[in-house]
């Protein structure tokens, strides 16, 4: 029987790391870019599309992401493209983060007062220039902190593509757990890296809000 | 041209049913005692003492900090190997409750450090035990106000037990795993099952939002 020294454990482990990290940028970085232009969609005055906009996070939100990245995997299937766990999950977790951001984002902009909507109106403005030079450069202030406290739930989201057969940290940790017969070592580790990553993210989060609200 | 078959997923309605029931059994139970959890942890974290308020505060980190999938495998698959052995059910109550206490703990505090100081003097003023106070004059009002968070919380437990299919708990999301296998329409499976998750929100929402008010904080 091949022994495994914990070493040999803990650098899998690091490796598979990678692909939790780079899954995570990939869904940050694409949910930011399709939530930034569903928050413009949601505050044009467009009618229904606002509504459409609203119903989309309505659904994210309502869901486990565990389903939503089942149908994205078999759906994307089903419309004939040869899928990968990897590409599915990116996928998946694009379009949920950009769910969530869209609504945290959404709050912000609401907490930019009336009045400056009101003012640049009256410098004849249209919407677009509102949001760029106006509304959008105060709202950041207010998300950075929340931003930053979602990509936490990105992280612990990109467990969830473990299920459907992507080799991340998690699955890692199980191929570990069922090769050493130590399911016990093998968690308390992936959990331990997991915290690794994201109690940075909590801490520096919390900091920004704490440094925003002083 | 794609072709859905709806039917022959809808034909399994009793497996969909006992899933059902399953993952509503597993939500009432973690969200009574989750929020119990949360409350005792927001308590601690207010009024204990040192040891207990870090004790309180490390596990509150270390479960926000990490992925529930991996929190209900270290309890079903990882505890064993140190004498705990949990049936199904039961380590997904666990990882349920103790995800929404350090959840709730932060979500009750929060409302607690709300309270007006000039609550907690005329509270005092009248003699009322340390015990008083807190049950009868500081908590309720809390709970008043971070309710909606709380509900939220709940929300985001309910649909995070899709998760307990993987150590073949027999709830919603593992009857689709089942019936997909068995009619080999995934797709119409997860669809009817994601659709009976998006109602399970709607409604426990609602639920809560009227049961809060007239049974957990009444307003007398």
């Amino acid at each position: 029987m091949v022994q495994f020294s914990l070493w040999d454990i803990f650098s899998f482990l690091l490796g598979a790391m990678r692909w939790t990290v780079l899954l995570s940028l990939i869904a940050f970085v694409g949910g930011g870019l399709v939530g930034l232009g569903l928050l413009l969609l949601r505050f044009s005055q467009a009618r229904g599309v606002g509504l459409a906009v609203s119903w989309y996070v309505q659904i994210f939100q309502g869901t486990p992401l565990l389903m939503q990245l089942f149908l994205v995997y078999f759906g994307l299937a089903l419309l004939g493209m040869d899928t990968s766990p990897m590409v599915s999950a990116a996928i998946c977790l694009t379009l949920y983060a950009s769910a969530y951001l869209t609504e945290i984002w959404r709050g912000c902009v609401n907490a930019v007062p009336r009045g400056q909507w009101e003012a640049s109106a009256s410098l004849a403005l249209d919407y677009q220039q509102q949001m760029r030079h106006v509304i959008l450069p105060q709202a950041m202030r207010v998300a950075i902190a929340p931003t930053v406290g979602f990509m936490v739930q990105i992280v612990k989201g990109t467990a969830l593509a473990s299920v459907i057969g992507f080799v991340e940290l998690t699955k890692a940790g199980q191929m570990i757990s069922n090769a050493t017969y130590q399911p016990f070592l093998a968690y308390t580790f992936v959990g331990l890296l997991y915290f690794a990553l994201c109690y940075p993210l909590s801490w520096w989060s919390q900091r920004l809000e704490n440094r925003r609200l002083a | 041209m794609i072709e859905f078959n709806f039917a022959v997923v809808l034909a399994q309605w009793p497996m969909l049913m006992r899933g059902l029931g399953l993952t509503m059994v597993l939500t009432a139970a973690s969200a009574v005692l989750g929020a119990m959890l949360g409350t005792a942890c927001a308590w601690a974290r207010l009024h204990g003492g040192m040891v207990l308020k870090r004790v309180v505060g490390l596990y509150v980190e270390l479960v926000r900090n990490t992925p529930f999938i991996i929190q209900l495998f270290f309890i079903f698959f990882g505890l064993p190997s140190i004498g705990v052995r949990l049936s199904v059910e039961l380590a997904c109550v666990l990882a349920m409750v103790l995800n929404l206490g350090a959840y709730a703990c932060e979500i009750v505090r929060a409302g607690l450090q709300a309270t007006p100081r000039g609550q907690l003097e005329a509270a005092m003023s009248l003699a009322l035990t340390p015990w008083q106070i807190f049950s009868r004059v500081v908590l309720p009002p809390a709970l008043a106000r971070i309710w909606p968070a709380l509900v939220s919380q709940i929300i985001i437990v309910m649909l995070g037990s899709a998760v307990c299919g993987q150590i073949s708990a027999e709830e919603l999301s593992q009857a689709a795993n089942l019936i997909s296998s068995r009619t080999f329409r995934s797709f119409e499976s997860y669809i009817v099952v994601t659709l009976a998750y998006l109602v399970l929100a709607v409604a426990l929402r609602q639920l809560l939002n009227w049961f809060g008010p007239r049974f957990i904080f009444v307003s007398r």
